[in-house]
């Protein structure tokens, strides 16, 4: 028979804890051997002895990170399974950044998913979620409201595309985390036909270099600092959310400020953030997309880490699975403004 | 229905006036006939219909969703229309998507019981937006900080006319203003008023400047008070009655103590008040009269309503305003003195031979009803708009407090990088209590050093508000100080703006919410 999921897989202060193979997944404190998500420094934290991750996470880390990313630092690619003590570890793609993974674990016949962050709608900057049928599914709960229905992506884009032509004078900056959403907006607008160059607040030159690397294709992007402000007139600029309020925003003509989060959704929260252009485009699962993955890989038991937890056991105990709330910390601090994870 | 959810989403988040009145342009623009005419009638507020409580959606909502997933999901969101537009449960193809123009025919129809029904099927038929859009309109009072004025001055614009025209017409219409349209596209004439009783745009009076005095005759002036009130215009017209404020809306549904007493045949202009045995009642209890749906018969006991007269635009059918106000002012007073009545009366004149003399008259009049002095030439035919050099308004000096800088919050639009609205307060002994709030009266290169300022003495921080040392002197000026409940101090100000930074003062020297007391009138 096989050992009962909690025993092997339990939270513990340092995070995530795999007893049998004695690793943790995306610890929050140093940890001698770390299995690591996905680079969201949430997740992806400076200092533990080994890491295991995908060879983009790595360099993500590295990038982030410098030396700090770890001691030593082992790529495992998608598929591709490794032992470590009596566990098989494998990475499967989950669909939230590049190089984000799924960590698939199974000691003596028991396989439980740890899904990171994830999301199911397309993304041409990293590869879509594979369901992998397992006994235990460990979700995240970002959105985890029945309020949370991302529209489509297109939809949102031909919304800012739009204003850019009702504001042709404006220049029109978007809020974007520097890991993910900047080059996801970037690869959307160009799905859209937007060809022109897109301009770059400094902090996110290094993550869209990186992702070209990877062989990701952004279009044409410019530093925006240095530009005239003429120039800037009717164009689209990429800055981290903090920068929108920051004096930086004072170079840019008239600026329209447009965000792009999930949380966008909620109107009266977009503006008190003063947003004049709120863009709904997430690289989380939705409250469908979380129960209809909950669906997809058949597991009858689920665990809910960060995020509205109680809602989503709630469902989930309604629609018949076995579900409870791990309470993990440390997961809302990078980008965290007004409680609120801005990476989201 | 698409379209229109869109523009209040827009018009919502848009901080500026000329933003919002792109985005209506673009709108009156792009939409169709008849769909247009009712979204303008929803933007004005002038849709009448069966509207629904929201107690009704709430039951609505409670059939297709858990009890517990609501409540979480509004503890969230914080606001009914919007945690039910979010949270509704799609069903996709279910039905086709309404357009405005069906919507507002639906409602008209519906009865009490089902309305429900209607609405049930709609939102079923709609985007997260236009769920939104929907339940605003159903339940009232749509929010998005467009005024009807701000509508009015879009089609202005849509239609390449003066915004004074579209005013004139406008009481005369009815939604979905195909007329209207028809004449701002240009393929029809400016639609007849017949004898509607319709909205005559006022002649409004620009604030007087010290240099202009020099320049100025006293002989060819005419004097009034300026009352502490609101600016009505009165119109009996076809055996109906309206009283429309300054900006054309129809308050008369507020005020049916002076309906019933108002003339027909006559347009007129004055100053809205309360009024009491003991004379003009504060501001303030003006403003427990103002926007009630409901008025109940204590209000219009404990808050009766005045109108004090100042001029004449029609009278029996004849246009007076091409006349000279002393013609006006003699026909105004021959009107009345034939028709006197309770509740209205004349705004009387000053007399008065040089600036000097009324200067003194003006600094002297400390009653808590006048504001100041009016000017107006007595050769002036009545304009509508604001035209430069005929009327002034002469306001008696501000009031002004030292006072101490508590907190900035972070302003809107252009003003979102900068720290620009700030709340200030006066010494309660040893203690600073907040005494008021403005985010005006600096330059742009005053702003930038106080939003330095603010950010080199922040010392907490909470969302956009940072509070910050007590280091910094206002002086703040402002036209009047009155008892509130709302505020720690007691104490509220009427208008106050930041009259000068005090960089040199030491914070320790500013005003005390003592001194602050002595100022109000009583």
């Amino acid at each position: 028979m096989s050992p009962r999921p909690e025993r092997w897989l339990y939270p513990t202060p340092a995070g995530l804890y795999c007893e049998p193979g004695d690793f943790h997944v995306d610890p929050v404190r140093r940890a001698d051997r770390a299995v690591i998500t996905h680079g969201h420094s949430d997740h992806a934290r400076p200092g533990h002895d080994h890491v295991l991750a995908t060879a983009p996470t790595l360099a993500i880390m590295r990038a982030r990170l410098g030396e700090a990313a770890g001691g030593s630092l082992q790529p495992l690619g998608y598929g591709e399974t490794l032992s470590i003590g009596e566990v098989a570890v494998r990475l499967v793609p989950a669909g939230h950044v590049l190089g984000s993974a799924q960590a698939v674990l199974e000691y003596r016949g028991s396989r439980i998913v740890v899904s990171g962050d994830y999301k199911r709608r397309f993304d041409a900057t990293c590869a879509g979620f594979e369901p992998v049928p397992c006994d235990v599914f460990i979700t995240e709960a970002t959105f985890g409201l029945p309020v949370f229905r991302h529209p489509p992506d297109g939809h949102e884009i031909g919304r800012l595309l739009k204003s850019l032509g009702l504001f042709p004078e404006r220049c029109h900056v978007v809020g974007v985390y520097a890991l993910g959403k900047c080059q996801r907006v970037l690869t959307l607008l160009r799905a859209a036909g937007y060809d022109a160059p897109v301009y770059l607040h400094g902090a996110l030159a290094t993550m869209c270099d990186l992702y070209r690397a990877q062989g990701v294709e952004l279009g044409p992007v410019l530093p925006a600092l240095g530009v005239e402000r003429a120039e800037l007139q009717g164009r689209i600029v990429l800055a981290p959310p903090s920068a929108m309020t920051d004096r930086w925003s004072r170079r840019l003509p008239d600026p329209l400020v447009a965000m792009a989060s999930g949380w966008m959704s909620v109107k009266q929260r977009a503006k008190q953030r003063g947003v004049e252009l709120p863009l709904v485009i997430s690289d989380h699962a939705d409250w469908d997309e979380l129960l209809r993955t909950f669906a997809d890989v058949g597991a009858p038991e689920i665990w809910v880490t960060h995020g509205r937890e109680e809602a989503l056991v709630h469902q989930a105990t309604r629609l018949g699975y076995r579900a409870r709330a791990l309470s993990l910390v440390g997961f809302e601090e990078e980008g965290d403004v007004g409680g609120e994870r801005m990476e989201a | 229905m698409i379209r229109f959810a869109e523009l209040l989403d827009a018009l919502l988040f848009t901080p500026s006036r000329n933003g919002k009145l792109r985005l209506m342009v673009d709108y009156f623009r792009h939409t169709p006939d008849p769909e247009r005419g009712w979204a303008l009638a929803a933007l004005t507020g002038v849709l009448s219909f069966r509207g629904a409580k929201p107690a009704q959606i709430r039951a609505l909502v409670a059939e297709r969703v858990d009890a517990e997933l609501f409540a979480w999901s509004y503890d969230f969101v914080g606001d009914l229309a919007e945690t039910v537009s979010l949270i509704w449960p799609a069903r996709p193809g279910a039905n086709r998507v309404p357009d405005l123009t069906e919507i507002v025919a639906g409602l008209t129809e519906a009865t009490r019981g089902s309305v429900g029904r209607l609405i049930e099927a709609w939102l079923d038929a709609l985007d997260a937006t236009g769920r939104w859009a929907l339940l605003k309109l159903v339940t009232g009072g749509l929010r998005i900080g467009v005024s009807a004025r701000l509508a009015k001055t879009a089609l202005a614009e849509f239609g390449s006319v003066p915004v004074e025209d579209v005013e004139e017409v406008w009481h005369g219409l009815e939604p979905p203003f195909l007329d209207l349209f028809l004449w701002l596209d240009g393929k029809g004439p400016r639609p007849e008023i017949g004898d509607r009783p319709s909205f005559v745009p006022l002649m409004l009076a620009n604030p007087l400047e010290a240099e202009d005095l020099e320049r100025l005759d006293p002989a060819a002036y005419l004097a009034e008070w300026k009352w502490d009130g609101i600016r009505v215009q009165l119109v009996g017209r076809g055996g109906q009655h309206r009283i429309f404020s300054r900006t054309g809306d129809d308050v008369g549904p507020a005020f049916p103590d002076i309906i019933e007493v108002l003339p027909p045949d006559v347009v007129l202009d004055g100053e809205l008040l309360v009024m009491r045995d003991d004379g003009i009642a504060p501001f303030n209890d003006l403003q427990q009269r103002l926007n009630r749906k409901i008025v109940t018969p204590r209000l219009l006991r404990d808050y009766p309503a005045w109108v004090r007269l100042y001029d004449i635009l029609f009278l029996a059918g004849e246009d007076l305003r091409p006349l000279p106000l002393t013609e006006r002012r003699r026909r105004l007073e021959a009107w009345y003195t034939a028709e006197p009545r309770h509740r209205l009366d004349l705004s009387p004149l000053i007399p008065f031979t040089g600036w000097d003399e009324l200067g003194e008259l003006r600094d002297g009049a400390r009653e808590r009803s006048i504001e100041g002095l009016m000017l107006k030439r007595a050769d002036s035919p009545y304009l509508a708009g604001r035209p430069k050099g005929p009327w002034f308004k002469w306001k008696r000096g501000a009031l002004t407090l030292d006072t101490v800088l508590m907190y900035a919050q972070r302003g809107h639009g252009k003003r979102s990088s900068f720290y620009s609205d700030f709340t200030f307060g006066a010494w309660r002994g040893t203690e600073l209590v907040p005494v008021g709030k403005a985010y005006f009266g600096f330059t742009d290169a005053e702003l930038l050093l106080l939003d330095k300022w603010v950010r080199d003495n922040t010392t907490k921080r909470f969302g956009p508000v940072r509070e910050v040392t007590p280091g910094l002197v206002l002086e703040v000026a402002f036209d009047s100080v009155h008892r509130s409940t709302r505020h720690k101090s007691g104490l509220a100000m009427r208008f106050p703006r930041v009259h000068r930074i005090r960089w040199d003062k030491p914070p320790t020297e500013a005003d005390t919410v003592e001194t602050l007391e002595k100022l109000m009138v009583e």
